[in-house]
């Protein structure tokens, strides 16, 4: 199939990233529709919110840029289906004492099914989007999930949630650039964003601050509770256990002889437990709701490295699959901040395996703690 | 691209201009460029270009060319008469009630909505039926001592039904109200001739039948205390300040005059078209319904809900097939809002949603209409089906 008889469906926020990967597919002779997902966001706290989406201002830069590459653009109306999975997901996993990662989420209900459903629909072969990530077919027909090829910038943590049936249609124009090639390929293509930021997570608040969202809608969410000692002992008061992450020290306004971190959370009680230095850390985790890219999914254990945030390193670990899609990870050393709802994610070098969403663990209780984990 | 074919479907929003109408035009364009206020050759050229137009079109609405006011378009046209005529019958004393209905183009309901909210003055819309019109009684059950002005669309711009405009106008005289019309989308298709219709003001715009866009007129009938909304200079009477426009009001009357002269040939290929339309899609869709008055509907006007069907998705399909054709709101923001008129006639939300305008014109063929109800049929059905899937 020649790539004008090929068409791409590409998702456009008015950012640079998405701005350059449609510019790229157009310049590759594809037959390219632009398209922009209308999200629920928050009304307007103050008229001086930087960090929402699709705004009106976005959506005319994303018109403008679809304009001057001569390709059709739409904005579909996402804010139901959008409210309804991802931010309903986002307070439900804070509700339970999680610190989700929603981003995932968007890309699983959102990006490639709601929207690629929406292209496959318009006989659109494919659905890109500004990610830096990158996706190469093998011999055996199975299309792998790599890196992005700047490794400062990249993206395939988010993606991770993609399985073959998807990944046969997607494409990430960008992925095979680094950050500053990126932004030279807008001003050679006249981009008129060439020197905007980036877009942000938690794109729907109004004003990027989500302790003050979870308080407007989700008040029981953010109740206050005991500050508990791993020994049982209180020693203080908290106002929601969404505003504590794992391993964090500053912000908890409790005195004690040595410096207190988070070392876990107990959501049944609404309890935030909280220990010394030597407390944090351990080797293995669980996780859930795991997918794999390859229809092939392991059955034996094996080893891999494993990302437990967006931002953090990949890490030796021992995996091994378990039932009802779950896997059960050891690490070479102990993490610090394995903190669950966010995702383990699995890589052989460049390729991403799969990964989950990290559970909370029953081993991050420490024996002589009365309070029940479970 | 997958698809070369281009059938436009979207005259109610706008037309291509006649050849004969930019023939008109051009030596307006570069030649006779001359201030029409200036006393020299140069403006007597445009002048006499401008009277000229003005005597073509009060022939057309048989009236004075005095009557006739040249404006920048429809907008411009329903805010001067609503503004002009609400304000000058304020000043006069006269009352502050003005009337008007759901239904109407935002350019007169948004300007009744502002009079009444910011302005002191009071509005009641009345009510419509379920093709979205309105009746005589409804109108004269309305009237108050305070009622100064009513305001009625003459053919619908989403739903196409046709008012009864030369009754209500008669009742609202008897009642001493001054009657103004939105003439937009009947222009070209319907008669205005203003004894028969009995309006005090009437507006039209040049792009609705086949001339340029930019320029329109508001009738104004001898009389009528109409207060300038815009002032400056006094051309129009002192009624709307700005340098004239020459060429485009050359052609908006060319335009009118060629509308008027080739009537009944334009009518009979519409309504054969549109009856083609509408058939095709009423027995290909089975959710489908025709919204507006079957018979007493513009020539031109075909216009459809399909139930659960989101618009602006379904106009998305359709442009990638080559179809332009328009939904009940021109949404490009992905934040539709159903329909005010299509609410006002009674329908949910769900239905409002799913509207679908086609309106065919002089370059249309039979079969740019087979291939428009084909697409939409197969889109429409498809829709339907991606839902359940979602």
């Amino acid at each position: 199939m020649s790539n004008a008889n090929t068409r791409v469906v590409v998702a456009m926020s008015g950012g640079v990233d998405s701005s350059v990967a449609a510019a790229l597919l157009v310049e590759q002779g594809y037959d390219v529709i632009g398209m922009m997902m209308r999200l629920w966001s928050e009304e307007t706290v103050d008229s001086g919110a930087h960090n929402r989406c699709c705004t009106p201002e976005q959506m005319s830069d994303a018109r403008r840029i679809a304009d001057s590459l001569g390709i059709p653009f739409y904005v579909l109306d996402t804010k139901d289906v959008f409210r309804n999975t991802v931010v309903e997901y986002f307070i439900e996993q804070h509700r339970q004492s999680f610190t989700p990662n929603p981003c995932m989420e968007c890309n699983r209900h959102i990006r490639f099914t709601w929207l690629l459903n929406n292209a496959l629909a318009l006989d659109a072969d494919y659905l890109a989007t500004g990610h830096y990530a990158r996706v190469s077919k093998v011999d055996n027909g199975e299309v792998l999930l790599k890196k992005g090829l700047d490794d400062s910038k990249d993206q395939s943590y988010v993606l991770s949630v993609l399985t073959q049936e998807k990944l046969r249609h997607a494409m990430f124009p960008i992925g095979e650039y680094p950050k500053t090639e990126v932004r030279k390929l807008a001003e050679k293509f006249g981009l008129p964003t060439a020197s905007k930021q980036d877009s942000q997570d938690l794109c729907w608040l109004g004003d990027g601050d989500y302790r003050r969202f979870l308080v407007d809608y989700a008040p029981d969410v953010m109740k206050s509770g005991p500050i508990v000692l791993t020994n049982g002992e209180v020693i203080g008061e908290h106002g929601g256990l969404a505003n504590y992450t794992i391993g964090q020290r500053k912000g908890l306004g409790v005195s004690y002889d040595s410096p207190l971190y988070v070392i876990a959370t107990n959501p049944y009680r609404n309890a935030l437990i909280v220990g010394t230095r030597d407390l944090l850390g351990q080797d293995t985790l669980t996780a859930k709701r795991v997918t794999w890219v390859s229809d092939n999914a392991p059955t034996e254990a094996f080893n891999a490295e494993v990302k437990i945030r967006y931002k953090a390193k990949p890490v030796s670990a021992w995996v091994e699959p378990l039932d009802d899609d779950r896997i059960a990870v050891k690490f070479d050393e102990p993490l610090r901040d394995i903190t669950p709802g966010q995702g383990a994610v699995l890589y052989k070098g460049d390729v991403v395996l799969g990964g989950g969403v990290i559970e909370r663990q029953k081993t991050t209780a420490p024996p002589s703690s009365n309070i029940s984990l479970t | 691209m997958k698809t070369s074919r281009s059938v436009y479907l979207d005259h109610s929003a706008s037309t291509p201009m006649d050849e004969r109408v930019v023939e008109a035009m051009m030596p307006y364009l570069s030649g006779i460029y001359g201030n029409s206020s200036s006393s020299h050759r140069f403006g007597r050229d445009a002048e006499k270009a401008i009277e000229d137009a003005r005597e073509t079109i009060a022939n057309i609405f048989n009236c004075k060319p005095s009557e006739i006011v040249f404006t920048s378009g429809g907008s411009e046209s329903d805010n001067l008469a609503i503004r002009g005529a609400g304000w000058g019958r304020r000043y006069r004393n006269e009352g502050n009630h003005l009337i008007t209905t759901p239904v109407e183009h935002s350019a007169v309901g948004r300007t009744v909505a502002q009079m009444a909210t910011m302005m002191g003055f009071e509005a009641t819309y009345l009510p419509v039926d379920p093709n979205g019109m309105v009746d005589v009684e409804t109108l004269a059950s309305a009237f108050k001592d305070e009622t100064t002005f009513a305001s009625v669309i003459y053919a619908n711009n989403e739903v196409g039904s046709i008012n009864p405009i030369p009754q209500l106008a008669e009742i609202a005289r008897q009642y001493n109200v001054l009657f103004h019309t939105d003439a937009v989308q009947a222009a070209g298709q319907l008669t205005l001739d203003v004894e028969v219709l009995g309006v005090d003001l009437m507006s039209i715009s040049g792009h609705k039948f086949y001339g340029p866009k930019g320029v329109g007129v508001l009738y104004i009938r001898e009389g009528t205390p109409v207060t300038p909304s815009q002032t400056g200079g006094s051309h129009e009477y002192s009624l709307r300040a700005g340098t004239h426009n020459t060429p485009f009001i050359v052609g908006m009357a060319k335009a009118l005059e060629l509308a008027y002269s080739e009537k009944e040939a334009h009518l009979s290929h519409y309504r054969a078209l549109r009856d083609k339309l509408i058939n095709g899609i009423l027995s290909g869709i089975e959710s489908a319904v025709l919204t507006g008055h079957p018979e007493q509907r513009i020539p031109s006007h075909a216009s459809f809900i399909f139930e659960g069907v989101d618009s602006s998705t379904l106009l998305m399909h359709l442009d990638m097939k080559g179809i332009a054709a328009s939904g009940g709101s021109a949404c490009k923001t992905g934040n539709p809002e159903p329909s005010g008129v299509l609410l006002a006639m009674g329908l949910t939300e769900a239905e409002a949603i799913g509207s679908l305008r086609l309106s065919v014109g002089r370059q249309t063929t039979e079969s740019d209409v087979d291939y428009a109800v084909e697409t939409v049929t197969e889109t429409v059905n498809k829709l339907y089906k991606l839902k359940e899937n979602m």
